[in-house]
């Protein structure tokens, strides 16, 4: 029996973006100003009821996904998701990298400062196809290949941004991209700052990262972790179609430079999105699966072992909340500190290693802010400190599995 | 697969590679790619269809061996190109028997070389490149000795390469856009940043550009088309071929301008930027000044190569090496540079040799691993400055009487800049939070908010000329 979703329709009256540190003392009313400066111009689409709203200038947000499950980990085949049922009533159907494709495309069409780059993206399409179609349409210097080096061609767009185009740089791998390190750290995320608000580097940085299937240790890092820390930079991880068409389109739209991390395993998800353009929120959480008893945070692939194990839980008597964070960068404390408040237990489920990774500085984050709502001490499920094996049997338990989650779940709940 | 097909091949050697490109499949590193889109002769070599894109490397040899009867002439079209076969084992020699000959207009004494080739200055021109090196030179000398005296925290000068900065400025167009490394004030002030400006920019007061948050000497001005130091090295190579990637998608009538220094070749962003310019086929200029010295690592410790000029050509880039401490022949360089860079969309390499007389900063002393004499030297007998006044003076363009009122003018000028920058209140605490990203987001606002209530605790702990 599958768990019912529901969408979150109302909370998209939730439009905000409050971060790392919040004074949990007061009832934090969704700030509409913090927004405001950014929110103005967007259309934001309605199709899960059929009535159209829209929310003024102040307010940016996409409207929830149609109730979904995707029961499985990983979906590879369609028939998966054939099975869930899709509301709206027009839409269209599309795989993950259909849907960053359709995302980019759109924006390319908006503005003819949007351009891409990295190594492959042209003719070839992209190595994962994202990309495919764009060079026959847009040119070969909008859709640009570059030689192999990733500081270059990242500090190619770090230029070309400062100049006033708005380039999409595509790493093949995120592993990849610690070339750039650099590039992004020093020149990206500080030079808005250090000319002293003169120029804006409003890159987007994509790109699949995440363990895979027996892809080896060194494409299969996590740069979410590496990158946290850099000031000016903001990240972002899809994990639905519909969430990457609306997190590519927004993130190419900000005018900061954002990470939007992709997953290997997830680029082939079918979903059906809205056919009216929408976009979703940078700062946003997304709630999965409204619960009672325990609050379960994960992004990107995790989010599907976590709602296989919520099946398993729903079965078991559990009422599991599920939040796809989605914003590693800054976190949404708003929606996961409302969610602290209501069920009182925490249990992070990320695919970052154990040290220094997104879930430690959520757990740190979530104690420093929410302590006293807590019953039991915040829980985290990691990938251990190892480079990932190659052998498929020692690869899939360096992984967060839906049993572990199970447990931990029983286990914070007794 | 060769993009620059019309230049460099024959007619017949032009339809044997059309001939193979219409034949099976290859990898993606071989399609023949046309950067601009608009050209009408690119029709020829590329057609639409996309299995042209894909060349078979097979094909092309059977038919060459049918035409080609001396074994020795045989050609093999290997990913790349045809290359002639040889029989004799052979090694490139790893330098030439003479290194690249540099370019110069005026001798060391000022005076005019017969037959020289030369772009024609004005006298507006030659006279403001004259003052304005004058200006840095005695901008420097202030700001190095404020540092000593503890009114400045850090201080580099650009002693010694006053032409590189003055003359490459004077023969660029005000839409170039500047990518420095930290040794090229002297581009800003020919653009005509102030006095008043560069010391606000040393001193981090509150009508600084940059609003206080870098480090003396990195200056930024979005108004003059000069993007601000970053202190790394080499990194804003590949952000200049960015930017000259995007003039020209905006087939802007401007290129991109980027300095490095010697030390700053061996990074690998300058290897890379080079190839990607290249390829890219962008309008960008490398102007490579090579002064010897990086910090203490003398250029026989940085590279083995017969200096920067011969790495262009491994990269397929057209280079120069120029007297850098020659202001017409740096002008001439790069005013020609620029125009082949821009029409004919390429990169071009000019090494400037020089000679860095300072200390990298004021954190360094450089005569524990130089001689003075030898800085001595270069400083009196080299002197990028006396070798222009004197040309100047032999046109009539300049008189002892006008030297003598500029310099005392300037220094007036540079000390009440400083005075009044010191005064100058520091930015706000505001601006430690801003412009991290285009809005503060509420978790900055918060750690603000935690810093003014400390500050509020503990007033006695923290400076009280500093502003909330």
């Amino acid at each position: 029996m599958s768990a019912i979703l529901q969408g979150a329709g109302a909370g998209a009256a939730a439009a905000l973006s409050p971060f790392n540190s919040i004074d949990s003392n007061k009832v934090v009313a969704p700030s509409r100003s913090s927004l405001s400066v950014r929110c103005k111009r967007y259309i934001v689409a309605g199709s899960d009821d059929g009535t159209n709203q829209s929310f003024g200038s102040s307010s940016l947000v996409a409207r929830r996904s149609q109730p979904l499950m995707i029961p499985n980990a990983v979906s590879t085949t369609k028939a998966d998701t054939a099975a869930s049922s899709t509301s709206s009533k027009s839409g269209h159907e599309l795989l993950l990298f259909e849907a960053l494709q359709e995302g980019l495309e759109e924006e390319m069409d908006r503005d003819p400062h949007v351009c891409v780059m990295g190594e492959d993206v042209g003719h070839y399409g992209g190595s994962y196809k994202v990309t495919k179609g764009l060079a026959d349409k847009f040119g070969d210097l909008r859709v640009l290949d570059t030689p192999i080096c990733e500081n270059a061609f990242t500090g190619m767009g770090i230029g070309a941004a400062m100049t006033g185009l708005r380039p999409v740089i595509e790493g093949m791998n995120m592993g990849f991209l610690l070339l750039a390190f650099n590039q992004i750290s020093n020149n990206c995320g500080m030079l808005h700052y250090t000319s002293g608000g003169q120029f804006t580097i409003p890159v987007v940085i994509r790109g699949p990262g995440g363990v895979g299937r027996q892809l080896g240790a060194e494409h299969s890092q996590r740069l979410e972790s590496y990158f946290q820390s850099i000031p000016g930079i903001q990240m972002v991880a899809c994990s639905t179609p519909y969430n990457a068409k609306g997190l590519m389109k927004a993130a190419i739209r900000s005018e900061n430079p954002v990470i939007l991390f992709e997953h290997v395993l997830l680029y082939n998800l079918k979903e059906s999105i809205p056919d009216e353009e929408y976009i979703c929120n940078l700062e946003e959480a997304e709630m999965v699966r409204p619960g009672e008893h325990i609050t379960i945070l994960t992004y990107s692939r995790m989010r599907y072992h976590v709602m296989q194990a919520a099946k398993t839980l729903v079965n078991k008597g559990y009422d599991p909340e599920v939040i796809d964070i989605r914003s590693l960068k800054p976190f949404d404390l708003h929606t996961i500190g409302n969610s602290v408040k209501k069920t009182h237990r925490v249990l992070i489920v990320e695919e970052c290693m154990r040290t220094g990774g997104i879930g430690a500085s959520l757990t740190a984050a979530i104690n420093e802010n929410f302590h006293d709502y807590l019953d039991a001490p915040v829980m985290c499920l990691s990938s251990q400190d190892v480079p990932t094996p190659y052998a498929g049997t020692l690869e899939e338990w360096t992984v967060v599995q839906p049993a572990q989650i199970v447990t931990a779940v029983e286990q914070l709940c007794q | 697969m060769a993009l620059r097909l019309r230049s460099s091949l024959s007619k017949s050697n032009f339809f044997n590679i059309l001939r193979y490109n219409n034949l099976g499949f290859g990898t993606a590193s071989q399609t023949t790619r046309h950067l601009r889109t608009h050209d009408p002769t690119t029709l020829l070599r590329v057609s639409q269809n996309p299995i042209t894109r894909f060349c078979n490397t097979m094909a092309e040899k059977l038919s060459s061996v049918g035409e080609h009867e001396d074994a020795n002439a045989q050609v093999m079209d290997f990913p790349g190109g045809k290359v002639a076969f040889t029989p004799e084992i052979k090694f490139i020699s790893e330098s030439s028997k003479e290194r690249v000959p540099c370019y110069r207009v005026l001798d060391d004494n000022g005076q005019l070389i017969t037959n020289s080739h030369f772009v024609q200055v004005s006298e507006e021109v030659a006279v403001k490149m004259y003052s304005d090196m004058v200006t840095l030179q005695i901008m420097d000398n202030i700001f190095y000795e404020a540092q000593r005296q503890g009114r400045l925290s850090f201080y580099a000068t650009t002693i010694g390469e006053e032409a590189i900065n003055i003359a490459s400025a004077a023969a660029l167009s005000p839409q170039d856009v500047i990518f420095p490394q930290y040794r090229e004030p002297g581009v800003l002030l020919w653009r005509g940043f102030t006095l008043q400006e560069f010391a606000n920019q040393c001193f981090g007061n509150k009508s600084d550009n940059g609003k206080g948050r870098q480090m003396p000497v990195h200056y930024g001005s979005n108004k003059l088309n000069y993007f601000t130091v970053s202190a790394t090295i080499a990194t804003q190579l590949p952000n200049a071929v960015g930017a000259a990637y995007s003039l020209k998608m905006d087939k802007k009538d401007a290129c991109a301008v980027t300095y490095f220094g010697d030390g700053g070749s061996s990074e690998g962003d300058f290897h890379a930027a080079l190839n990607f310019a290249a390829v890219m086929e962008a309008p960008v200029l490398f102007i490579c000044r090579n002064n010897g010295w990086a910090i203490s690592t003398p250029t026989s410790d940085q590279f083995r190569s017969d200096g920067l000029v011969v790495k262009g050509r491994a990269y397929g880039i057209r280079s120069i090496r120029v007297d850098g401490n020659d202001a017409l022949a740096m002008y001439s360089a790069v005013h020609t540079a620029r125009e082949m860079a821009i029409t004919e969309e390429r990169p071009i390499l000019i090494e400037a040799l020089t000679y860095r007389v300072g200390h990298h900063s004021t954190s360094d002393d450089s005569t524990r691993y130089r001689s003075a004499d030898e800085i001595e030297w270069w400083n009196k007998a080299r002197n990028p400055l006396s070798r222009l006044r004197t040309w100047i003076e032999s046109n009539g363009w300049w008189s002892d009487e006008e030297e003598s009122d500029l310099r005392s003018r300037i220094k007036k000028e540079m000390l009440e800049a400083l005075r009044v920058a010191e005064k100058t209140e520091k930015p706000n605490l505001e601006n430690m939070f801003s412009d991290v990203y285009d809005v503060p987001p509420l978790n900055l606002r918060e750690q603000e908010r935690q810093v003014r209530q400390t500050i509020k605790s503990y007033p006695q702990d923290y400076p009280s000329d500093v502003p909330l």
